[in-house]
């Protein structure tokens, strides 16, 4: 069946990722830019939108990406934030004004410099070790107290709260890990290419029980663009389109007390019946999966969420490895955030354009006719998601 | 003279304005949360506002103490210096027989810990602070 296009990803540019060090946020945007504008052969002159989002580089991407990049006469701009939901959010926004002629060609682009040069010896992590942050006060200090110190407690909470639920163990947990990191070994730019096993995973460090080192995403340096048009422009360019078909947000709320469930039932549950609901398909209609995975727990509750399997029985979903190549469900097909590279939203985002345009090479998934793609935010909080196909009417 | 400088122990709670209440309270031995008397609602001592009717009219009042385990982690990883005596040590989701859930720590062994399990307020003296963390029923 062939649904109407909202809009089309005509051009993808991905910077150098990963250790790549003594660069800016600014200097991976341009390149993410330029690369993206080489592919969907626009001129830069063409282009009449940007819409950006910044990770924790200081100082990151802003406002003044528009000269840096030497944009002139825009008729949309934003700096915007959702968090990790944030890319497949602005390719929304951007659908939007595309829609309502406000804009006919938008550039959305993610960048982040976290990770320093190791020669340093001083990570941004160890510079708070080291005290190099200033002291909290207030609620903060006492979670700093307690040992809350980064996003690692939040989602390993929730993974416990589904493993006592549901009896989710930890191997099926590492059963995403090894299928994510099969694919990654495909992907020349994934900075993790070595096969692992259940038993790797197992026998990896504990980061924050129940999560062992390979339950968590890396850390990447670097920035991925993507230039959305309206689909009656597709036939000048020389790129293939990834169209958009639906879009979709979803926005629990979590009330700190008992009887909330955002923790197991994301905002994707919002999200799946919008999403599903503009093209009249079910989760047995989609052909490939590219889902924010921060860690394991978050490709597996995601899968949940939109109708994949029933709540709760993730783990037995997964455990027979049909995410990975070969498999019956293609899942996070480059490698994701566990094993390629760490840029936010634009890391689904990125290969979900890939493989809808069928440009995905060694890792290509045959049957790409819907492809499905999740942002998540926060400690599941924020969630917005995209349908990409090679085909529209 | 040079040294080697000490390392940094772990984060004390540095009471500000808002959470002051609450710190004067636990040195007290008394959990404090906050309480919505219009809408018989408890909240997190954290709340400024109450989010059913959305004012600010929200006091201070003693919880029970009384709570069940929500979740809990075991950390292994060293995000600060001061914890590197510490790990592996558990952070806590208790959710307060009123209803609000807190973060914090179990006193006991991490081996103890199951989802669910009863939980009663013990308080712990940090530095020239008490923090309220949680014992076994």
């Amino acid at each position: 069946m062939i649904h109407h296009a909202k809009s089309a990803v005509v051009g993808l540019g991905i910077s150098d990722v990963g250790k790549v060090y003594g660069r800016s946020a600014a200097s991976f945007a341009l390149q993410a830019i330029d690369r993206a504008l080489e592919d969907s052969g626009l001129r830069k002159e063409q282009v009449d939108g940007l819409l950006m989002q910044n990770g924790i580089a200081q100082p990151g991407i802003g406002l003044q990406l528009q000269n840096q990049a030497g944009l002139k006469n825009l008729r949309l701009v934003n700096h915007m934030n959702v968090m990790g939901a944030t890319p497949a959010s602005m390719v929304q926004y951007a659908t939007m004004a595309i829609q309502n002629g406000m804009a006919g060609c938008v550039i959305c682009v993610f960048a982040d410099a976290p990770l320093q040069d190791p020669g340093a010896r001083s990570s941004a992590a160890m510079n708070f070790a080291r005290g190099a942050r200033q002291q909290p006060t207030g609620w903060a200090s006492l979670d700093a107290h307690i040992g809350q110190l980064n996003p690692n407690a939040g989602y390993a909470m929730a993974a416990r709260r589904h493993m006592a639920l549901y009896g989710t163990t930890s191997e099926q947990l590492g059963a995403i890990a090894v299928s994510t990191r099969a694919w990654a070994v495909t992907n020349p730019i994934a900075q993790f290419r070595t096969p692992i096993t259940i038993e790797d995973h197992q026998a990896s460090r504990f980061i924050a029980e129940p999560f062992h080192l390979l339950d968590c995403c890396l850390i990447s340096n670097g920035a991925v663009a993507v230039i959305v048009t309206g689909k009656e422009r597709v036939a000048d360019l020389k790129s293939k389109p990834a169209y958009v078909l639906a879009m979709a947000q979803g926005f629990t709320g979590n009330s700190r007390r008992a009887g909330d469930t955002h923790d197991y039932m994301t905002g994707a549950t919002i999200a799946r019946d919008t999403l599903y609901g503009q093209i009249g398909i079910t989760a047995q209609d989609i052909d490939v999966c590219e889902l924010y995975d921060c860690y394991t727990y978050t490709t597996l509750v995601t899968l949940e969420d939109y109708g994949f399997c029933a709540k709760g029985e993730g783990g037995p979903f997964v455990e027979d490895g049909k995410l990975g190549p070969g498999g019956s469900l293609p899942t996070n097909t480059g490698g994701g955030e566990l094993s390629a590279f760490y840029l936010w939203g634009m890391t689904p985002l990125s290969e979900g354009v890939i493989q809808a345009r069928g440009s995905g090479g060694d890792r290509q998934v045959e049957k790409h006719d819907l492809v499905l793609v999740t942002g998540n935010g926060g400690m599941l909080d924020y969630h917005a998601s995209l349908i990409l196909s090679p085909n529209a009417a | 003279m040079t040294s080697e400088q000490a390392p940094p122990s772990r984060p004390v709670p540095v009471p500000d304005e808002a959470s002051l209440p609450f710190f004067d309270a636990a040195a007290r031995g008394v959990l404090l949360i906050k309480h919505c008397a219009a809408c018989s609602r408890y909240m997190a001592p954290q709340a400024e506002f109450c989010d059913r009717c959305l004012t600010d009219g929200i006091e201070w009042r003693e919880a029970s103490g009384r709570g069940t385990i929500y979740s809990f982690i075991i950390n292994h990883q060293v995000g600060h210096l001061g914890f590197a005596a510490v790990v592996p040590y558990n952070i806590v989701v208790v959710e307060l027989a009123e209803g609000p859930r807190l973060m914090s720590n179990y006193v006991g062994a991490n081996e103890e810990l199951v989802v669910d399990m009863a939980v009663q307020v013990v308080f712990e003296a940090v530095g020239d602070v008490v923090v309220p963390k949680w014992g076994r029923a």
